[in-house]
């Protein structure tokens, strides 16, 4: 066999667990098909794991220059490469999941609470206004509250 | 609230107006206007009052432990009251725009 120097296979393997992980926040949250269920995150972490077992494999070749390091190093990045998807899978599976029941939020068939509150532009606005000032000409048939997390 | 944005012509047509409601300041809410490009209403409710009439607190959810708003979206009709509801388990996971609009056209 020829002198395997760089151990490819397990660095890429690496970098893509951190790809993988990094482009669902960044990208694929954009849409709702890979958003959703993270699909594409999954295949990747699949195919990362191919390439770190075959660099793994490589690792603990006998024909390493340096066997001992070459074993050290591989396991470190093994480890890191797992330590990336099972961090993921907790942020995206479970961590997530961390909400409150929120049992007493209105349910249908109840009014929601009148509130009054400023818009971006410091103007005061209530869910009377809302529901009444017309939309394009033609009076409002509701309104679609979001409640959403914020950037704080 | 991205595909909220891409959908606004239709949300118009349905006779629905979308609102975003969280805790953040008229001035980050702005910027995060003006980055993402939204131009529906944002509403701030920046100690969650509102949030928590509506029992929708996360309690020290956000940063420095401060209450924010769980995930959840509200289909109100012109009258005040509630049509269709999203309280989502995971907030990874939001409720479809084409759904919501398929809910809105039920309305009367």
């Amino acid at each position: 066999m020829s002198a395997r120097r760089f151990n490819w296979p397990l660095w890429a393997g690496f970098l893509l667990t951190l790809i993988a992980s990094l482009s669902y926040v960044t990208f694929f949250v954009k849409f709702p098909e890979t958003r959703d269920f993270p699909w594409v995150n999954l295949l990747l972490f699949l195919l990362a794991a191919m390439l770190v077992v075959v660099g793994i494999r490589r690792g603990f070749a006998r024909d390493r220059a340096h066997p001992t390091r070459s074993k050290i190093v591989t396991s470190i990045v093994a480890a890191l490469s797992a330590l990336v998807v099972a961090s993921f899978i907790f942020a995206i599976f479970i961590a997530a999941r961390w909400l409150p029941a929120s049992t007493g939020a209105p349910h249908v068939g109840q009014k929601v609470p009148e509130f009054t509150l400023s818009d971006a532009n410091g103007r005061q606005v209530s869910l009377n206004q809302l529901i009444s000032e017309p939309i394009g000409g033609q009076a409002p048939k509701g309104v679609l509250l979001v409640f959403y997390r914020g950037w704080w | 609230m991205r595909s909220i944005e891409q959908s606004l012509a239709s949300f118009n047509q349905a006779g629905i107006r979308p609102v975003a409601i969280s805790v953040d300041s008229a001035e980050v809410t702005r910027d995060l206007m003006q980055k993402a490009g939204y131009t529906f209403t944002f509403l701030s409710d920046p100690n969650a009052e509102v949030i928590r009439r509506y029992d929708l607190v996360h309690a020290g959810a956000g940063e420095h432990g401060h209450d924010i708003a769980r995930p959840a979206e509200f289909l109100v009709d012109r009258t005040g009251t509630v049509r269709w509801l999203n309280l989502t388990e995971n907030y990874w996971i939001r409720a479809r725009t084409e759904d919501i609009l398929d809910k809105a056209k039920l309305l009367p």
